[in-house]
């Protein structure tokens, strides 16, 4: 033990003495004391850029991905502790302290992919960090490495079951060499300890207790609080405000007139309001006057939208896809074909933390010299960075950021445009200030789902087999609109799975800004898909499963390897397992009440629903049961997956019932919760989740189980009642919850 | 500025405010007790929900005016420094929250609850907790903490009484 000399190195000496920085695979250094024959250390120990291990037995990792209520603050500790063989009660998670890819990784998340992205750091990170602690506990045995074993936060020599805890070996883990990436071995599935149990989420006391450190809890001295002000119709220009009418409110401190770049996801003209409280701000800007010009501003209409949706000719649409020949499978007369129109609409994010963010500006003696602390409510500090510097010229040294956990986030917070209004606010009153949306300004300043019309055909074959699909997909358009929200997506089921299939799409200028809804593209494809894939069984005569079983085909990977592409295999796993478990061909039931079968895969999940409804005569809906089968191949943490499931139908059914935004004029007409009806405990139902847990890499459960509710719920209100669901929400079809 | 004073978790508070300004914001802004939650300023989601003499009330839509003199309790209040209250255990032990917003606000109403009834039953708890919206739809763990707190609360009594 004596040949070890420490002494503090400084992280950049590090790096360049081992030349390792590859990957994420950051491993960051620094050196406190040896511990001595047991002797607890005086410091933490950094393993790596997402282990400290502390003289107390507490072992920090960090949480690079933002947390907005998937639970990826802690399933990604979770992966590292089961490689570490930490105790997971001996772990402390906090959120990384800044912002930096390098050390990282990606720091974002969205669309599902956050574990599966990270599955493999993760476990390289704990398992690193356990193989040093091995090398130095075969030091101090003077045992060889392989006799050891890590297991809660300890290691033990097997043999003579002696141990030395983490916290004791860590000063001297840190000097042992890193270990190549490829030398590491990862644990076996059947020896996990932490991985597949159920944790409660690791900010659960600080939420329980009214700590929880969201957003809109910054608070910071000095601080003023904000609003902001833009036209009801997106694009509005400032001409003029009374804002010196405004100053002189109580409770104002100041108020300004701020021009945008014209974009709504950035920065859009508006009126700035500061005061001593968030009330005193709303409330003087009830007595704001302002004049827009609206010449450039959205005149968009759902009605007109509908209208053009009703009339536009599929000859006037843009073929998307086109596989086999789909125009000879109409043609030929031994076929029948189906034809059905389906409708949804555009829904709100609806996070029940409205938009916010604190900043505060520092002015420098010279533009590089500027500084931008900021409190930040983002799926994505990388991305604020771009903007931070596209926008503002601030370079990263010039940016102090704090991920905030957030209130529900669903897709919205990936703009800038909350987040400049607060930036603004801070560089003119020289204070930091926190800005808040009220909730009618996050009604009506979304980036919604998009709504849209589907006029579809289906062709069945003599035997009533599924080989074609003509599907004309009526959507919106604006300028600068994401082009992956539209569709279709030629990778989507049943694109992928039949023989004939035509995809076109029209498109209408709509300028209401859209984004990322939970599950984009497949929340409402599924509603279409999966619905009519049920009218065509019923047309055929044949049972929904046996006709479901068919178009997935014999079991195989459509491309092998690529997480993203569907498995039928897996597809026919959760189908047949959710038939098991709902009884869906044997349970006989009353008059009035139906089981409903749904499939989709999305989001590399394969996941299917049954829906057990009953449909009084007056038409209210009771939904007593879904059960949902599940493969996302492993599970993390099982409490974690059961809860975003659960989650996923409660919002996929709150949004089925009664969710509708319509825009008139280029104005949102629905902008609080009077104008907009959500799930509530009365209605919520019971939930029986199946996960199979193949061997397959896991991946992410914040969306795949949303899409297939919509369309089990509107197969069980045909198999109870015998009426289509062609349209959401279901109040504007006469049904009640 | 008129000023009110009231008690807030037991200890006595005076604030210089605007008669009509809500205690939600007296709370948060003034005061620094951020754990009472903004979500719709007009008493639909709940996540404001306080107790206003041990009754469960909407913070976002109460004058400070009309809260002067009473017994304000907050989530912040809820847990003594011994040990947390039954309702918060039952929501750590379920994972009851996914993002965790409209939590405070939820324990609030489940805290009032049971203190009226230690034995609700499931349409008990859905008429007590109707006014609480969680947009993550957490609603089945919901119930089942507060039945897990309620069993909890009558062990404790045994316990008392024994």
């Amino acid at each position: 033990m004596s040949n070890f000399t420490l002494k503090k190195i400084s992280r950049r000496a590090f790096f360049k003495k081992t030349g390792i920085a590859g990957g994420g695979l950051i491993l960051a250094y620094s050196i406190p004391s040896i511990a001595k024959d047991g002797q607890p250390l005086v410091e933490s120990s950094e393993l790596n850029a997402f282990i400290q291990i502390r003289e107390d037995g507490k072992i920090l990792i960090y949480s690079g991905s933002p947390e907005m209520g998937q639970g990826i603050k802690t399933s990604l500790p979770m992966i590292v502790a089961e490689e570490l063989g930490a105790k997971w009660s001996d772990v402390i998670v906090e959120q990384t302290p800044e912002v930096d890819t390098e050390k990282y990784g990606r720091q974002s998340t969205g669309g599902s992919y956050t574990l599966y992205r990270n599955w493999n750091l993760m476990r390289e990170m704990g398992a690193t960090a356990r193989e040093m602690l091995l090398g130095a506990g075969a030091l101090i045995m003077e045992v060889p490495k392989s006799e050891l074993e890590a297991a809660e936060s300890q290691i033990r020599h097997r043999r003579t079951n002696k141990s030395f805890s983490f916290a004791q070996l860590a000063g001297l883990a840190q000097r042992q060499p890193i270990p190549e990436k490829d030398s590491l071995v990862f644990k076996a599935r059947e020896d996990y300890r932490i991985l597949g149990t159920s944790k409660s989420q690791v900010d659960s006391l600080e939420i329980v207790t009214g700590v929880g450190d969201y957003g809109i809890d910054t608070k910071v001295p000095e601080m003023l609080f904000g609003c902001y002000e833009k036209c009801d119709a997106v694009g509005g220009k400032i001409v003029s405000a009374n804002i010196d009418a405004v100053k002189e409110l109580p409770g104002v401190v100041d108020a300004y007139i701020v021009k945008g770049n014209g974009k709504p996801n950035e920065l859009m003209d508006g009126v700035g309001i500061v005061g001593t409280s968030t009330w005193s701000v709303f409330k003087a800007r009830e007595k704001l006057e302002v004049v827009w010009d609206e010449s450039l501003a959205s005149k968009a209409s759902w009605s007109d939208f509908e209208s053009f949706a009703q009339t536009v000719k599929k000859e006037d649409s843009e073929d998307k896809i086109n596989i086999g020949d789909i125009e000879s499978s109409i043609g030929n007369s031994e076929n029948t074909v189906l034809e059905s129109f389906y409708e949804y609409p555009y829904v709100s994010h609806l996070c029940l933390e409205p938009m916010n963010c604190t900043a505060h500006f520092t002015k420098g003696e010279s533009a590089d010299k500027d500084h931008l602390e900021i409190w930040l409510p983002t799926q994505n500090g990388p991305r604020f960075q771009q903007f931070a510097e596209s926008f503002y010229g601030l370079k990263k040294d010039q940016l102090t950021i704090h991920i905030k956990r957030m209130g529900g986030s669903f897709g919205r917070r990936n703009t800038n445009d909350y987040v400049s209004e607060a930036i603004e606010l801070s560089k003119r009153s020289g204070k930091p200030v926190k800005l808040t949306w009220s909730r009618e300004d996050s009604m009506k300043g979304d980036f919604f789902r998009e709504g849209g019309f589907n006029k579809i055909r289906g062709v069945l074959d003599p035997e009533g087999k599924l080989v074609g699909w003509d599907e004309h997909l009526i959507r919106a358009d604006y300028p600068g609109k994401p082009g992956f929200l539209t569709g279709p997506w030629p990778s989507a089921f049943p694109f992928n799975s039949i023989e004939n299939v035509r995809a076109s799409l029209s498109t209408f200028r709509l300028d209401t800004p859209t984004g990322a809804w939970r599950a984009p593209y497949s929340n409402t494809h599924a509603f279409v898909s999966q619905s009519f894939i049920h009218e065509l069984a019923s047309k055929a005569g044949r049972d929904h499963l046996e006709f479901l079983l068919e178009i997935l085909g014999e079991p195989r990977w459509l491309a092998p390897g690529q997480v993203n592409a569907l498995n039928t295999e897996r597809a026919i796993g959760v189908l047949n397992r959710v038939a098991k478990e709902s009884g869906l061909s044997k349970r006989p039931l009353d008059q009035g009440r139906g089981l409903g079968l749904a499939f989709y895969f999305c989001h590399a999940a394969h996941v299917a629903e049954v829906a057990d409804v009953s449909i009084s005569k007056n038409q209210e809906v009771t939904v007593h049961k879904i059960t949902a089968a599940v493969d996302v191949g492993p599970i993390i943490n099982m409490s974690g997956a059961l809860n975003q499931v659960e989650g996923s139908i409660m919002d996929g059914l709150s949004t089925m019932i009664g969710q509708k935004i319509t825009m008139e004029n280029g104005r949102i007409q629905e902008t609080n919760l009077d104008q907009y009806p959500v799930l509530r405990i009365n209605s919520a139902p019971e939930i029986d989740v199946h996960f199979i847990q193949s061997d397959y890499d896991p991946t992410g459960l914040g969306e795949p189980a949303l899409p297939p509710l919509a369309p089990a719920v509107a197969n069980a209100i045909f198999a109870a009642t015998g009426s289509r669901v062609r349209k959401m929400p279901l109040n504007e079809l006469g049904y009640r919850v | 500025m008129p000023k009110y004073s009231f008690s807030v978790n037991g200890s006595k508070q005076t604030v210089e405010a605007e008669a009509e300004m809500p205690l939600l914001w007296v709370l948060r802004d003034l005061l620094g007790l951020t754990g009472s939650k903004f979500g719709c300023g007009i008493g639909q989601c709940g996540a404001c929900t306080i107790h206003l003499n041990g009754e469960p009330m909407r913070s976002c839509l109460l004058p400070v005016a009309d809260a002067a003199g009473q017994n304000i309790a907050t989530i912040e209040g809820l847990a003594t420094k011994k040990s947390l209250h039954k309702v918060q255990e039952a929501w750590i032990s379920e994972d009851v929250a996914q993002c965790g917003y409209c939590q405070a606000g939820q324990i609030m109403s489940a805290v009032a609850l049971l203190e009226k009834n230690s034995d609700p039953t499931d349409e008990d708890i859905d008429s007590a907790m109707a006014g609480n919206y969680c947009r993550c739809g957490t609603y089945i763990r919901i119930r089942k903490a507060i039945h897990s707190a309620a069993k909890a609360t009558s062990i404790d009594q045994l316990a008392r009484e024994a």
